[in-house]
């Protein structure tokens, strides 16, 4: 190979590398600035709710992270109709996201008081109380009960998501972070 | 004297930008079939609303805030106060559903006449990126008014990202830039919708009419034309595009404004189709509106995707399957076996094949606009099954039929 021609292949080589390091950098710092931002990071902050006006089985939704997040009292009637797991998709909420604190019955801290993201687990509608004892997502026809757990043959794969909380020792409740969390 | 020196000017310019050359070649001396019917006014129509989208969206570009506080204000002020303005507006929304109106009629034309067949494949597949590309244009353009259907419609979208295994929430959130669709997500689809889609079209479709004037269009006989050319070197059955085509498609295109202006000025929400009517209330974050269903160029597609029942504890089944209903359009050069082109000589399986999969796309499009019910449910799967087994079982019956004799001029 003649000199003339080695050389000319050196610099190609060199250009074109140097050429995919300046555009791989590009990419990756353009492509990460799609990514949520620093200030969108900072309003995924845990919201307190005053529980002064939370009426029995009367759904309230308040925002967190832009997301509808449910507020239920239940009542005692509500609270016996999660005995009735036999038609349920996971009645046990193994396949389910929810703190481990809530992986119970209930779903719940104390038993009345259910706290879920009221985002549907399969193509992110909000279900609304549609039924005596739970909800529906008119959006592809799926049901839930009292606890956000989903009935076995309709579209969403598993139940409603619990969001961290915890509730202060002045009748507030704090949606997006646990307990122990707060106390550091 | 001004005769010569427009002459000489126009030699001048010529010399350095062969502008007559290119018209001979693309225009005056560039043979089109002469068999060309009624199938073919809707490639020229497709490029007309192109227009139509691209002015009446810069003008609209010009009174409308990209702002999750401000937009379905800007919106309402543009339908109110700006001079025009609702008839700029309606000729962007109806001109988004005549565009798909246009491509679907284009692309059944490719189907009939076998368009797609070699050597126009990359033709047909260049074709396909510009559809893929035109939903999402067409997607990315309806979150814009921040309307609820808007912010739904794109919530349960991105979400279809979500079911993906693994990275699926990563997907969704890197998507949209926030945890929910919101002030950011408004933004960045605006910037795509304005800006890097309708390049990237447009780009695209200077590579379709470049593929297309290299072996020229096709015809309803499927024969080519250059096989058979006189002493010249022009084909036989060919004529020129200007005039002949060039009159031919103005009078379409004045065909196709007697449909468009009559619904821009008297039912631009064409009863809920072209505009939904939740549409009309602002977006909330925190309540979906009873029934929400895409605008109906989507529907064919988001029966399929509510027709395939989780598994697994996922739903990404349905998301491929909606997948693999476009994308299997891709394949068709390649599933076809027939020997000939045109539905004109193919055989009996081909159009008992064709009129079936016409029917499940309009059933599965009627089925996807309605909220689903067990008796949707079971004939959305039903014709989902032939929507796809007329692509998958081509090779076969294709291949298996009688074709009659091809004549070896057109007809």
């Amino acid at each position: 190979m003649s000199a003339d021609k080695k050389r000319r292949q050196a610099l190609t080589l060199a250009s074109l590398s140097g050429g995919a390091v300046a555009v791989a950098g590009v990419a990756g710092a353009f492509g990460m600035s799609l990514a949520p931002s620093r200030r969108t990071k900072g309003e995924g902050a845990p919201v307190e709710v005053s529980l002064a006006q939370v009426e029995p089985s009367k759904l309230r939704i308040v925002s967190w992270r832009r997301k509808p997040i449910w507020i239920l009292k239940r009542t005692q009637e509500q609270i016996d109709s999660l005995q009735e797991t036999a038609d349920l998709a996971d009645p046990d909420s193994e396949n389910s996201e929810q703190p481990d604190y809530c992986r119970n019955a209930t779903r719940s801290i104390k038993p009345e008081m259910f706290v879920a993201i009221g985002i549907c687990t399969h193509l992110g509608c909000s279900p609304a109380a549609a039924f005596p004892q739970g909800f529906l997502c008119a959006c592809h026809g799926s049901y839930f009960d009292m606890a956000g757990r989903v009935f076995a043959g309709s579209p969403a794969p598993t139940n409603l998501p619990i969001p961290e909380h915890y509730f202060t020792e002045h009748g507030t409740l704090v949606i997006g972070a646990a307990a122990e969390e707060a106390s550091v | 004297m001004s005769k010569v020196s427009m002459k000489g000017l126009a030699d001048w310019v010529e010399y350095r930008l062969p502008y007559r050359d290119f018209v001979r070649n693309h225009l005056t001396q560039y043979w089109a079939p002469k068999n060309f019917n009624f199938w073919y006014y809707f490639g020229s129509l497709a490029l007309i609303v192109l227009v139509i989208q691209i002015v009446s969206g810069i003008l609209l570009t010009m009174n409308y805030k990209p702002d999750a506080a401000k937009a379905f204000d800007s919106i309402e002020y543009i339908m109110r106060d700006v001079n025009f303005g609702w008839l700029i507006r309606y000729v962007h929304s109806t001109g988004a559903s005549m565009f798909f109106v246009v491509i679907y009629l284009h692309m059944l034309r490719a189907m009939l006449y076998g368009s797609y067949r070699n050597p126009r494949e990359l033709l047909w597949i260049i074709g396909m990126i510009i559809y893929v590309l035109l939903m999402a244009e067409a997607f990315m353009g309806y979150l814009l008014p921040w309307g609820q259907t808007s912010y739904w419609g794109a919530q349960v979208i991105v979400n279809l990202f979500a079911t993906l295994p693994v990275i699926g929430e990563d997907v969704s959130v890197f998507i949209r830039g926030d945890y929910a669709i919101s002030d950011v997500t408004l933004n960045r689809f605006f910037a795509l919708h304005v800006v890097a889609l309708p390049l990237l079209l447009l780009g695209l479709v200077f590579l379709h009419l470049a593929a297309l004037h290299t072996h020229g269009s096709n015809n309803p006989d499927g024969i080519e034309i250059k096989l058979q050319k006189d002493e010249s070197g022009k084909p036989k059955d060919g004529i020129a595009f200007h005039p002949y085509y060039t009159i031919k498609d103005s009078f379409g295109f004045v065909v196709f404004l007697a449909f468009f202006t009559p619904i821009v000025f008297f039912a631009p929400e064409l009863n809920g189709y072209f505009l939904e009517f939740a549409n009309f209330v602002p977006a909330d974050a925190l309540k979906t509106p009873e029934h929400i269903a895409p605008l109906w160029y989507f529907t064919p597609f988001y029966s399929i995707l509510r027709a395939v029942p989780p598994f697994f504890n996922t739903q990404v089944w349905g998301v491929l399957a909606m997948g693999a209903s476009i994308g299997v359009f891709f394949l068709l050069p390649w599933l076809d076996r027939s020997p000939v082109k045109s539905i004109r000589y193919k055989g009996v399986y081909t159009k008992i094949a064709l009129v079936l999969f016409g029917i499940s796309f309009i059933v599965l499009g009627v089925l996807g606009t309605l909220p689903p019910t067990d008796l949707r449910q079971i004939l959305a799967q039903v014709f989902s099954v032939v929507y796809f087994a007329f692509f998958l079982l081509m090779p076969w019956y294709s291949k298996a039929e009688k074709c009659k004799p091809v004549p070896e001029r057109v007809s």
